[in-house]
């Protein structure tokens, strides 16, 4: 643990919540649907009204079929790109068709904000494809998650009606006032810092020193070449050149952070140094990811009239998330005890960072790699900037039990806020049962129908996770995937199915998950995890939109206080304790206490 | 089904701005100002391109600063399949690797006792890793000196004049870029030739 550490994340936190009261009003701004500037407002109009769109608002069933119509639309196109990108323009490297359950995949990943990647990017995906398939479900994907959260906002503002909102007004008013404009200045920035945009052919350079390496030998057929005594016959290759990729990728970066997509451009994702070349966009790629989640909190106070109902919800986020990277820190500091027994310098001095730099970059060291990763999984967005999968078994299971908390801390866009308002009904719920009384929140009773929405909406999670990673635990296609051995390989296929049905699409990425197998239960994980949950959280906001509005008496549990908000955070913890124990048990927790890692 | 025009036409306008004219609006505005990065930080020698001012290149003389291992497929710094090595912490293939690495730093520079610097032996996360720690630095001074028939204080003057601080002690690691070291110490030595 270092005094760099603590000072980043004092600065990263002081930083997100000086953004959090204007940009929660802004986006209260865009929710109301109140005219923008004058030209841009006679804009929107004539567009939407262009698209056939007329001004009156929904309930929540058809709310919730705009959102499914627009997102099958967007699956569908995503798809045909992989599908045909042979034959569509730019596609300097002639990649050709990916294969049918990969784009099957990836299509789902993309429009439901997980951004889980089976694929290496540079050696799969065409230009067009990146900017006009995946890019774009960045956009649209955060745009719906985000609306979902303007309706449930909706329902416990208003009372006594069935109306929530215009699904199609609302995306677009997110879209080209929110995500759009930011998304250009961070793009911008980002180039100023080394981040490429451009649309050239991959560059050939001549390296200072020829690199040597030794592969077996194939024939014509691209069969391996045997010896008269059956062994391989190897040969040494020399390659004079490195190819390096390139593409459009500072307008792809931005919106992955700023909607919580985290889908690569590269494999390697924020490690890479064309995405993520120094410190300075490392922090302002980790600001991005929780500044509208975190803003939608406050929009929730806002808009209810009480923003002290939001700052209590967000102190319970900025708690979690502290204690939680900084117990992350600690265990990445503390370095590999069995490299250190080699004679291996792993200390903090002023002329190294040390600690566990396996899968970690020279230019973030542990503090910078530590709080990025921490931030992409509270938030659903996973993109990392060094590789989980060779975290030390403790700082590998804080990413997983943060994305198992359901992705309350902070959150998806949209996602977050809707997550933890349905924990906060949970904790009212239980609060509710001490003292035998109806529970309320803000203002609204919860009966029996709303805490049924509530329990789809907290268990259909865990059961995705635990009866998928459960499959693959013990049918061979499934371990066949795994890049170690024991329980570090039960911890990759966990995080896979985890990431997953969260919408993170971070990985223990060592397991070889493009196979028709995890592709296809992936893919459903994913699609379940957006869509089985949102809908129910329509319902919910349904049901609470027609409730009269009941004045607080002197029965009535406060929600802002610091009772509430340990009644929150123990909710969480418990909720996601009693799902997932047993099985941190037996992937990270076992793994920390064998033999080696105690040498 | 009164939303699927809707639903088709907005699906149209918004990825047209945001799927074409948003990249290459920024494309454009990336390119007038900022070329040479929008283009991948390139350095060339001599009008040449050598490699990027951001990508790791692979160096094994003994002459020259090593940087950080790769375990990119299916050679080390291939900028176009960058990957972590993703083993795990108690992966007895990850003890190996690191083994196999000591080893040959041990052997190319064998009166040198001192305790290696952790990110000379691990893989890093992209695999193009273009820095190493100081510390990696200074522990290879000796031998690229030695090598390259020049005094040590100069290699470490080198190392000095090359290497970035964290910025307000907050940003970033000391670190040292490789390539960019090598290509120094390169014209160092046509210095001493002239």
């Amino acid at each position: 643990m270092t005094i760099e550490f603590f000072m980043l994340l004092a600065v990263f936190l002081a930083v997100l919540l000086a953004t959090v009261r204007p940009l929660g009003r802004y986006f209260a701004w865009i929710m109301d649907g109140r005219p923008a500037w004058g030209p841009l407002a006679a804009l929107e109009t004539r567009l939407l009204r262009l698209c056939g769109v007329d001004d009156s608002e929904m309930d929540w069933r058809h709310y919730a079929l705009g959102l499914l119509i627009f997102s099958l639309i967007g699956t569908l196109i995503v798809y045909a790109l992989q599908r045909l990108q042979l034959w569509l323009p730019l596609n300097p490297q002639h990649f050709g068709a990916v294969t049918p359950d990969s784009s099957f995949n990836t299509a789902i990943s993309f429009v439901t904000n997980t951004n889980w990647q089976g694929y290496a990017g540079e050696s799969t995906m065409s230009y067009l494809t990146q900017m006009l398939g995946l890019a774009v479900q960045n956009f649209l994907s955060a745009a719906s998650g985000i609306a979902v959260a303007f309706v449930l906002i909706r329902a416990f503002a208003r009372h006594s009606t069935r109306l929530l909102g215009n699904f199609w007004k609302d995306t677009y008013r997110i879209t080209a006032y929110a995500l759009l404009p930011i998304s250009f200045v961070l793009a911008l920035v980002l180039v100023s810092q080394g981040v490429i945009q451009n649309f050239l052919a991959y560059q050939n350079v001549t390296t200072l020193e020829p690199t040597s390496y030794t592969t077996p030998k194939l024939d014509a057929a691209g069969q391996p070449v045997k010896g008269a005594d059956g062994q391989v016959i190897n040969e040494t290759v020399v390659v004079p050149q490195q190819t390096i990729a390139m593409g459009p990728v500072a307008s792809q970066e931005a919106i992955k952070e700023l909607g919580t997509n985290g889908g690569g451009f590269f494999n390697a994702n924020s490690a890479h140094p064309y995405e993520n070349p120094n410190a300075l966009t490392n922090f302002l790629e980790m600001l991005a990811v929780p500044l509208i989640p975190a803003a939608l909190v406050y929009t929730f106070g806002f808009a209810i009239g009480d923003t002290r109902q939001g700052w209590a919800l967000l102190a319970a986020m900025v708690l979690v998330f502290a204690v939680a990277v900084t117990l992350l820190a600690a265990a990445e500091h503390q370095g590999n005890p069995a490299i250190g027994a080699l004679g291996v310098d792993q200390a903090h001095t002023a002329l190294q960072s040390g600690g566990n730099m396996e899968g970690k970059e020279t230019r973030f060291g542990i503090a910078a790699s530590v709080l990025f990763d921490a931030v992409t999984t509270t938030t659903s967005c996973g993109a990392v900037n060094s590789m989980i999968d060779s975290y030390t078994p403790l700082g590998g299971m804080v990413p997983m039990a943060l994305i198992q908390l359901g992705e309350t801390i902070f959150g998806g866009v949209g996602s977050g806020l809707t997550g933890m308002l349905v924990f906060a009904l949970v904790a009212v719920f239980i609060g509710g049962l001490m003292v035998g009384r109806t529970p309320e929140y803000v203002g609204k009773k919860i009966e029996s129908f709303d805490m049924k929405m509530v329990s789809i909406a907290v268990l259909l999670m865990p059961i995705l996770v635990l009866v998928g990673t459960a499959f693959a635990a013990v049918l061979p296609v499934g371990l066949a995937g795994l890049a170690n051995p024991g329980a570090h390989g039960f911890s990759e296929m966990l995080y896979a199915f985890t990431s997953a049905a969260n919408n993170n699409g971070s990985a223990f990425a060592g397991l070889s998950a493009n196979t028709p197998f995890y592709n296809g239960l992936l893919g459903v994980a994913m699609l379940f995890g957006r869509f089985w949950v949102m809908v129910p959280i329509l319902a919910l906001a349904g049901s609470l939109a027609a409730k009269k509005r009941i004045p607080a008496g002197s029965g009535t549990m406060p929600t802002h206080g610091a009772m509430f908000i340990s009644l929150l955070i123990g909710t969480l913890l418990l909720v996601g304790a009693l799902n997932f124990f047993p099985a941190w048990a037996l992937g990270p927790i076992v793994e920390q206490l064998s033999p080696l890692a105690s040498h | 089904m009164k939303h699927v025009r809707p639903a088709l036409s907005l699906f149209v306008l918004l990825t047209v701005l945001t799927g074409l004219i948003y990249p290459l609006v920024v494309t454009g505005v990336a390119q007038v100002l900022f070329p040479w990065r929008a283009n991948g930080s390139l350095l060339a020698v001599d009008g040449r391109p050598v490699g990027s001012a951001l990508i790791g290149q692979n160096f094994t003389s003994p002459g020259d600063f090593w940087g950080r291992p790769s375990a990119t497929s299916p050679y080390p710094d291939n900028a176009q399949a960058s990957s972590g090595s993703n083993l795990g912490p108690t992966n007895p293939a990850l003890i190996d690797a690191v083994k196999a690495r000591i080893a040959a730093l041990r052997a190319a520079d064998p009166d040198n006792h001192a305790p290696i610097p952790v990110d000379l032996v691990t893989a890093s996360g992209s695999g193009l890793d273009p820095q190493i720690s100081l510390a990696a630095a200074y522990y290879q001074a000796d031998r690229v000196a030695r090598a390259r028939h020049l005094p040590l204080a100069e290699v470490k003057a080198l190392i000095a004049k090359t290497a970035r601080q964290p910025w307000l002690n907050l940003f970033g690691t000391p670190r040292v870029n490789v390539l960019e070291l090598n290509l120094a110490l390169n014209a160092l030595r046509a210095e001493h030739l002239d």
